[in-house]
């Protein structure tokens, strides 16, 4: 197929300054056993393609699912019908947008193809799995399941540009709900962000078979415990917090066309700005952040972003100095400044934005007990499960799943309900603390929503547990 | 695209073998999509896109399948063939379904549009044109949208509209930034302008120099996109019956402890009132109403065919996420002209921002003040307030503290545009609410 839609497209690529087609297969498969019983197993296959013009100072879109010769031809039409529409009201000139052709391939390593163990033994896990969960007859709602991806994509342009790229996905989900009464205390596996690039080996290098255990166990712990004492205190945060806090209060106001006010009506704006790129002080000397979309195994890896730029590790912040911004080349062109290559799209019916790929908190040289030993009054917080954030990315406050008081050193008392708050341009000027490479955690999530129209993606975070000073902490009603 | 729908169907119908019961779901979208930034074009084009859900019936063994369609028919039975073979493989090796319930009684139906949208072009001349060079920021997605229903029964429910969202803001400075909405089925170039006119208007109150207030316990009034936010939320779990059943709802005290909100509040899932199809995936019509709090006490869940199998009760057509697809908040007393007056002095929120559960058995919400949000005092509007965070519980706002709903309500069709253009609405008042918790 992809043969017969590349040349279909050549044949019928307009005579105009640029033109390219973004053809995107993805295929998917949701497996789920909840409360012991089997839900409707369910799958996907999406295909379409977007085409793309520049032409006489206008740019335009088309996006189709049909990949007829006629289909194809429809959407060139309709894209350069937006290009003339668009000519001289544009935001920016797209002439300064067209780059030289590229060509080249990635896809993500598969030790074990989701497609060589049969659906039936998938769905015996899956109950076994299930089986493990409900460990209590307290345990009143649980699940486990597994949600595989495989996208295809093909980004050609009329100039002979031609990348081709494939990627596995799994997700793993595991969630026990534990309840008595009027309390009900949910833990879930990492909060549903152990999902990565590969195949079905994925589920032992995130130690899937042996977690129902132990989450079932601590959501019944939960149920009676107190709530999260409140006050101001040191605050160690696990990998599966850290993701949520590297996420929403460094990768977001980094992107660098909410900088330049794209998102002001959805997303938001940021409080950073263009002028603090190269001597900002986003945070302690023990910040050190990359956009790595080169590293195996992680959720958004890849060799070209959607806009066909090669894709590099670059630092984002060093020794807490701030560097560079997220922003692909038409971020970069408005701006000026250099960014990564982090234009990319959710599927072949949106057009590329900038997103955040893999944006990674480098290991520090601290071991968890060193970290814990080092607090004489604080809490340890696990597993994202509240999120909100002011729209400028600044004010925040993040609640987790479990949390555990630590006392002169010490782990102590289980409590529920943890939240805190803080404000990003300060927060990590508080990072005291960096777990070593033995602490780094790779995860990832499905659903980082951005864009009009709205974009859900994946996007990868690799981190150590890390320790801040002086948060306010605080817990439930 | 309806006749192309049946004929989709026919496929379905020649495909499937002896007993086998097909379930087959049909979207199709015509879109255009122009995203603007300082009153220019960012990214403009368009989205042609046909999908089919396939759910293949064996007794109680069952597999669901998605596939993307061309619209090219011979093309589209090559496809559907290949889907419905690998339903019928895979629905051999699963196990039988005891929660598995879908329609046995054809109710076909069928809701047309007629398409009064300009075109792309001459929408994007007149916003541009009503916005006068102003920082404009957002969205105008606009076009056709198609569901439909089949089944082995021989029923077939069809739904098509065609609506324009132009979704955005006015920014006169960082977070100086009004926000408005013109959404509808029949564009009038006048019914923009005056739109833009009160956005711009608005706009104007945010040059007075701001005002930080501390966090506190304050008299607020919510308006009517603030208050469907929180609504929003709460439909996340609020009202489905797998989370009321599995007690994970947030409404868990109403359940359990019989808690109760303001008498004055009643919602409706009004499937009758909304823009939503009047059908589900598994062929069940949606009753025109679903009364879901009634005297502030809790009345029904919305109940897919899946949850009601499992927990014993008959279902209500809910989808399967089981979320309110057209709520409707009961009018109160409270004039819309009168709600500053007896604001008194206080907080004008008119926008919220990233709420989110800061103790879900409580109810107890967090999230942000955004776009224009003003302190009162003597009854007027005095300042613009910087962003606060808030974090109180929906039974002491729409509880214990609701002061009265207005008497107007707004409908605010939602501008979500996630993998598709959202079909949902709200009809909601104002809400008058005393001791509302601001925290930093």
């Amino acid at each position: 197929m992809w043969e017969d839609v590349e040349r279909r497209f050549r044949e019928n690529a307009p005579a105009v300054e640029h033109c390219s087609l973004r053809l995107v297969e993805e295929r998917e498969e949701h497996l789920s056993v909840r409360r012991g019983v089997l839900e409707t197993v369910s799958s996907s296959l999406d295909v379409g393609a977007m085409v793309s013009v520049v032409d006489d100072g206008g740019m335009g879109y088309a996006a189709t699912s049909d990949l007829t010769a006629s289909g194809l031809r429809h959407a060139v039409d309709r894209a350069l019908a937006w290009a003339r529409e668009t000519r001289g009201r544009g935001l920016v000139d797209p002439a300064r947008l067209i780059r030289a052709p590229q060509v080249g391939e990635y896809a993500s390593v598969v030790r074990i193809p989701w497609d060589s163990v049969p659906l039936g033994d998938k769905i015996d896990l899956l109950r076994a799995q299930s089986e493990r969960l409900k460990r209590d007859r307290r345990i009143e709602d649980w699940e486990a399941g597994l949600w595989f991806t495989a996208k295809e994509t093909l980004l050609v342009s009329a100039g002979g540009g031609c990348l081709r790229q494939r990627f596995h996905h799994l997700l793993p989900t595991l969630s026990a709900s534990a309840n008595e009464g009027a309390e009900t205390q949910t833990r879930t596996f990492g909060g549903h962000a152990y999902c990565r690039q590969g195949g079905l080996e994925v589920l032992e290098e995130t130690g899937f078979g042996e977690a129902p255990a132990r989450i079932a166990a601590e959501a019944l712990e939960l149920l009676y415990a107190r709530n999260c004492p409140s006050g101001m205190m040191d605050l160690l945060l696990a990998p599966d917090q850290m993701i949520l806090q590297i996420h929403e209060s460094i990768g977001h106001p980094l992107e660098l066309d909410r900088i330049l006010g794209d998102e002001r009506n959805y997303a938001g704006r940021s409080f950073v700005t263009l002028d603090m790129f190269g001597r900002y002080r986003y945070g302690s000397e023990l910040l050190n952040v990359t956009f790595d979309p080169t590293r195996h195994g992680e959720l958004a890896s890849y060799a070209f972003d959607d806009e066909g730029d090669p894709a590099t590790r670059e630092e984002i912040i060093r020794e807490g100095i701030l560097l560079r911004p997220l922003g692909g080349r038409v971020s970069q062109v408005r701006s000026g400044i250099r960014g990564v290559a982090s234009a990319r799209a959710s599927s072949w019916n949106r057009p590329p934005i900038d997103r955040m790929a893999n944006l990674n908190l480098e290991a520090g040289g601290s071991t968890l007990d060193e970290m814990i030993a080092g607090i004489e009054r604080g809490v340890y917080m696990k597993t994202n499960c509240s999120w909100s954030i002011d729209d400028s990315r600044n004010k925040f406050q993040f609640g987790c799943e479990w949390a555990r008081l630590i006392e002169n050193g010490r782990l102590t008392e289980v409590v529920k309900n943890p939240n805190y708050r803080g404000i990003s341009a300060t927060f990590w000027r508080g990072l005291k603390a960096v777990g070593d490479a033995d602490t780094v955690d790779v995860l990832g999530t499905p659903y980082c929503g951005k864009g009009e129209p709205n974009q859900a993606i994946a996007v990868g975070h690799a981190s150590p547990p890390c320790v801040f000073a002086d948060v306010d902490v605080f817990g439930g009603a | 695209m309806e006749s192309y729908f049946h004929d989709v169907a026919a496929i379905l119908t020649s495909l499937v073998r002896g007993q086998e019961i097909h379930l087959s779901s049909f979207y199709g979208e015509d879109s255009d999509f122009v995203r603007m930034n300082q009153g220019r074009v960012r990214q403009a084009g368009a989205v042609a896109m046909r999908s089919l859900t396939v759910d293949l019936i064996r007794g109680r063994r069952h597999a669901s399948g998605s596939v993307s369609l061309s619209g090219d028919l011979e093309l589209d039975r090559m496809r559907i063939a290949r889907l419905v073979e690998d339903l019928r493989e895979r629905s051999a090796v699963v196990p039988e379904d005891p929660f598995l319930l879908y329609a046995t009684e054809p109710h076909s139906s069928a809701r047309r549009s007629e398409n009064r949208l300009p075109g792309g072009g001459e929408a994007l001349e007149e916003i541009q044109c009503a916005a006068r060079g102003r920082d404009l920021v957002g969205i105008y997605a606009a076009g056709d949208i198609y569901c439909g229903f089949a089944n082995t029964l021989g029923q077939r429910n069809w739904y098509a509209n065609s609506s324009y969202n132009l979704d955005w803001s006015f920014v006169r400075s960082a977070d100086r930034a009004v926000t408005a909405n013109y959404a509808g089925f029949e564009w009038k170039r006048e019914e923009l302008q005056r739109k833009v006119d009160a956005a711009l208007a608005e706009l104007e109150l945010l040059s007075r120099p701001a005002r930080t207030i501390p966090p506190g316990r304050y008299r607020v009034y919510l308006a009517p996109a603030a208050l469907s936010d929180f609504l929003g939320l709460l439909g996340w779990g609020g009202f489905g019956l797998r989370a009321h059943r599995s007690k994970t709802t947030p409404l868990l005290r109403m359940i359990e402890q019989g808690q109760r909100l303001h008498p004055s509040v009643r919602l409706v899932e009004n499937t009758r009132a909304g823009l939503a199809p009047d059908f589900q995936e598994e062929g069940f019509l949606r009753p025109d109403q679903v009364p879901l709090i009634e005297g502030g006490a809790y009345r029904e869940c919305l109940a897919s065919p899946r949850s009601a199998a499992e927990y014993g009760v008959p279902t209500n057509g809910a989808f399967a996420a089981e979320m309110p697809q057209s709520l409707e908040v009961g009018a109160g007393s409270v004039p819309r002209a009168d709600v500053l007056r007896q604001l008194g002095k206080g907080i004008y929120i008119g926008n919220v921002w990233y709420l989110n559960y800061s103790d879900r058995v409580a109810c107890r919400t967090t999230g942000m003040t955004r776009f224009a949000t003003f302190w009162v005092e003597n009854g007027a509007l005095q300042a613009p307030l910087d962003v606060m965070r808030f974090d109180e519980t929906i039974y002491r706002m729409l509880g214990e503290n609701l002061v009265g709903l207005t008497a107007e309500r707004e409908w605010i069709l939602d501008p979500s545009t996630y993998s598709r253009r959202s079909t949902v609405t709200t009809y909601v008042p104002g809400a008058l609410i005393e001791d509302f918790r601001l925290t930093s």
